[in-house]
C-alpha cells in the first residue's frame, strides 16, 4: 500500500518563512557561475567610428579643444584635415618616403624643400610624410607666404592647419619651443615656375631661413622632393588674368582650363620624398647670423645638396608616373 | 618704493574706479585722487573708501593744479579709451585721448614731485593683417592700422609718453598694453559681443583671440602703481581662443557675413545701439592679435591668474549664457552608441 505523499499547498509561503542564511552561513567563496555572464562586448569598429565621429562632434559644438597661440588646431588637423590627405597621399601619388631616420625624435629643426607643382600640394604631402612616418607622429608647422593668409576661408584653414607666416618671429618662436618647421625658400617662383625648369632650383630668397635656424641653433634637414613637378604641368601664364586675379601667376596646363573644373585634378605621379642628412647650426658660436657670408655660404650648401640629391633620386627615377 | 599721493584718472570708468579703490585699500598710500569728468559708478562708490573723487577734466590745465596742490608722486592714467563698448561719438573721444593725454603728460612734466608715471594702454597698437607676425612682442613697431581708429589714438598717446620720458628720465615711465578685457562685471566691446543671440563673424575668417580677466588687468595696473618696473609690458591671459571657438563655448549662434557687407551689418549694429563694430574692430575679427607676455612675467612679475579660457569662462557663466546646443544631449548619444551608459 502506497502512503499518501504530502504535497504542500503553500510551497512559496514555507519558503519564505525559512529564516534567511546569516551572514556565517553563507559559503565562504562566491561559487562560480556555470556560465559567466558575458563581459560587456567590445563596441564594433562602426560602432566606435560612429562614437568617436559624435564625440569629435561634440568637442566642436562646445568649443571643447585647445589651439596653440598660432592657431594650430590639433583635434581639427588629426580627425578632419589629414585624413583626406593620407588617402591622396598613399592611392594617388604613392609616396615613398627614406631618410625618416633623418628627422629628429624631439626638438627643433628647420625642414627646408624644393617647392613645385603649380599648386602647393607638395607641402601638404611632406606634411602627411612627417607625420604619418615620425616614430612620435610630430606635425609639420609650415611657413606660408602672406597671401595664403590674405585669402578668405585658405587663410583661417591655413593657421588651423598648423602653418603661419613664414617671418623670423614666427619661424624663431616655433623652432624655440621645439617643433619640427617647414619652409619652401623658393616661394612663388619655385611652385610657379614653367614645366620646362623642372627640378631646377630657384633662387632660395635672401637666406632668413639659415639666420632663423642660426638664432636657434636648431639643425637644417634638407628634403628633395621628386614627382610633385609632373602634377600640373605648366605650360603657360596668363599674366594680365593674373593681375586682374592679384595672383603671383595664372597657369595654363594641358587639361587646365581647357577641362574646365576638371583640370584641377592633379595627374598621378609617382612621388619620393627625402630627407637628407641634417646640417647642424650651432657649431658656428654666438652671434653667427651677424656674419652675412656664413649666411649665404650655409644657405648655397643647403640649396647644392637639395639639388644634388634631386638629380640623384631623377637618375633612379625611371617613368614619372610609374614610379 | 611706495607711492604716498597717488593720482588716477578715468575713475569714471570701469578700470579707473576700481583701481582707485583698489589703492584706497592699501595702508600704505597716503592720499588716492581720482580724476574724470564723470562720477564714477555706484558700485564703485562705495567701494572706493577714503579715495577722494575730483571732478576736473585733465584736458584742462587746472589738472596741473591738483597735482602740484597735492603733491603727487605717481600718476595712473587709466582713462585711454582704446576699444569703446557701444557706439560711441569718435571726435569727443579722440580728443580725450590725445588732448587729454598731453594736458596730462604736460602737468606732470613741471610737477617735481611726479617720480612715476603709469598708463594704460591697449595691445591694439599692433594693429592685426595678415602680414604681421603671429605673437607680437613688445619691440613690435605699429604695423598696417588703419589712420582713422581708436588704436590710432592709442599709438599717438604712446608717442606722447616716450617724449614725456625723454624729457623727464627721472620719473619711471610703466605703460601696459592691455589685450581685450573680458569678465562677468566688466562692459566692453567684447562682452557686448558675445552677448549677441547671432554674432556677425566675417566669412572665411577666424581670429586667434587672447582676452585678460578684468581683475587681472585691475592687478597688473595696481602692481605697476605699486613695485612696478618701467618698461613697456603686454598684458593678456595664457592660451588662445578662436572666434569660432569662443562662440560656441558662449552657446551663441555664429552668423558668417560677406566682407563686403561688414560695413552695413556694422551699421545696423551701431544703429541698433548694441555694440560697436569699428573697421578696427573688423580687422581684429579677420585676423586677431596675440602678444607675448614673457616680459610681463619676468621683468614686471605678474602673472595673470586667468587664462584666456578661463577668463571666458566666467565671463559665460557669470552672464549666465546657455548654450544653443546642450553638450550632454550629444554625450548621452556617444554613450548609447557605444553601449554604455
Amino acid at each position: 500500500m502506497q502512503e499518501a505523499r504530502v504535497i504542500p499547498l503553500q510551497r512559496t509561503e514555507r519558503r519564505r518563512q525559512l529564516p534567511p542564511l546569516s551572514r556565517a552561513d553563507r559559503p565562504p567563496v562566491e561559487p562560480t557561475p556555470l556560465r559567466p555572464t558575458p563581459a560587456p562586448a567590445e563596441p564594433s569598429t562602426l560602432r566606435r567610428a560612429v562614437a568617436d565621429a559624435l564625440a569629435f562632434a561634440r568637442r566642436r559644438f562646445t568649443g571643447d579643444y585647445t589651439v596653440d597661440q598660432f592657431g594650430f588646431d590639433q583635434d581639427l588637423t588629426e580627425t578632419l584635415l589629414l585624413p583626406p590627405l593620407r588617402a591622396i597621399y598613399r592611392n594617388w601619388f604613392r609616396v615613398e618616403v627614406s631618410g625618416v631616420e633623418n628627422l629628429p625624435v624631439d626638438g627643433g629643426a628647420l625642414i627646408v624643400s624644393n617647392h613645385s607643382g603649380t599648386l602647393p600640394i607638395d607641402a601638404m604631402m611632406t606634411a602627411v610624410a612627417v607625420h604619418d612616418n615620425h616614430p612620435r607622429r610630430r606635425y609639420l608647422r609650415m611657413l606660408g607666404a602672406d597671401l595664403v593668409f590674405q585669402v578668405p576661408l585658405l587663410g583661417a584653414l591655413a593657421r588651423k592647419s598648423g602653418q603661419t607666416l613664414a617671418c623670423n618671429p614666427d619661424a624663431e618662436r616655433l623652432l624655440r619651443s621645439g617643433e619640427l618647421v617647414g619652409v619652401w625658400p623658393e616661394g612663388f617662383k619655385g611652385v610657379g615656375k614653367p614645366f620646362a625648369d623642372r627640378y631646377k632650383l630657384q633662387r632660395f630668397g635672401r637666406g632668413g631661413f639659415v639666420s632663423a635656424a642660426l638664432r636657434t641653433g636648431v639643425p637644417i634637414i634638407p628634403c628633395s622632393i621628386v614627382g610633385a613637378e609632373e602634377i600640373y604641368p605648366k605650360i603657360g601664364d596668363l599674366k594680365a588674368v593674373a593681375r586682374l586675379l592679384g595672383l603671383p601667376y595664372f597657369p595654363i596646363t594641358p587639361t587646365f582650363p581647357l577641362l574646365g573644373p576638371l583640370g584641377v585634378i592633379p595627374l598621378p605621379s609617382k612621388w619620393h620624398i627625402r630627407f637628407g642628412e641634417p646640417i647642424a647650426t650651432d657649431r658656428f658660436g654666438p652671434a653667427a647670423e651677424e656674419d652675412p657670408m656664413l649666411v649665404f655660404n650655409l644657405t648655397d650648401q643647403v640649396r647644392e645638396t637639395i639639388q644634388q640629391t634631386l638629380y640623384r633620386m631623377l637618375n633612379q627615377r625611371g617613368n614619372p608616373f610609374l614610379g | 618704493m611706495t607711492p604716498k599721493v597717488v593720482l588716477v584718472t578715468g575713475v569714471g570708468g570701469y578700470l579707473g574706479g576700481n583701481l582707485a579703490a583698489r589703492l584706497a585699500a592699501n595702508p600704505d598710500i597716503d592720499r588716492v585722487l581720482g580724476v574724470d569728468t564723470t562720477a564714477p559708478h555706484r558700485d564703485v562708490v562705495r567701494r572706493l573708501g577714503r579715495a577722494e573723487f575730483v571732478r576736473a577734466d585733465i584736458r584742462n590745465p587746472l589738472i596741473a593744479k591738483v597735482i602740484t596742490g597735492a603733491e603727487v608722486d605717481t600718476v595712473v592714467h587709466a582713462s585711454l579709451t582704446a576699444n569703446p563698448p557701444g557706439p560711441s561719438r569718435r571726435t569727443p573721444i579722440k580728443e580725450m585721448n590725445v588732448i587729454g593725454t598731453m594736458q596730462l603728460l604736460a602737468a606732470c612734466q613741471r610737477a617735481p614731485s611726479v617720480r612715476k608715471l603709469v598708463v594704460k594702454s591697449t595691445a591694439a597698437v599692433y594693429g592685426a593683417s595678415a602680414r604681421s607676425p603671429a605673437v607680437f612682442t613688445e619691440d613690435d613697431a605699429p604695423k598696417d592700422i588703419s589712420s582713422s581708429g581708436y588704436a590710432k589714438d592709442a599709438v599717438e598717446v604712446e608717442a606722447y609718453v616716450r617724449g614725456f620720458s625723454r624729457r623727464r628720465p627721472d620719473v619711471d615711465v610703466t605703460l601696459i598694453r592691455l589685450t581685450n578685457l573680458i569678465g562677468p562685471r566688466v562692459d566692453t566691446v567684447l562682452t557686448r559681443y558675445f552677448a549677441l543671440p547671432v554674432v556677425p563673424t566675417v566669412l572665411g575668417y577666424d581670429a586667434r583671440i587672447q582676452l585678460l580677466h578684468s581683475e587681472d588687468a585691475l592687478a597688473v595696473l595696481e602692481q605697476a602703481a605699486v613695485r612696478g618696473a618701467p618698461g613697456v609690458f603686454n598684458a593678456g591671459g595664457d592660451g588662445v581662443l578662436m572666434l569660432s571657438q569662443a562662440i560656441r563655448r558662449a552657446g551663441r549662434i555664429p552668423l558668417p557675413v560677406l566682407r563686403s557687407a561688414i560695413p552695413a551689418a556694422g551699421r545696423i549694429l551701431r544703429g541698433a545701439r548694441l555694440v560697436d563694430f569699428s573697421p578696427d574692430h573688423v580687422r581684429y575679427l579677420n585676423y586677431g592679435r596675440v602678444v607675448d607676455t614673457t616680459r610681463l612675467r619676468t621683468v614686471l612679475g605678474f602673472t595673470p591668474r586667468w587664462t584666456t579660457r578661463q577668463a571666458f569662462d566666467d565671463y559665460v557663466h557669470g552672464n549666465a549664457l546657455r548654450p544653443v546646443i546642450s553638450p550632454e544631449l550629444l554625450e548621452g548619444l556617444e554613450h548609447r552608441v557605444l553601449g554604455i551608459r
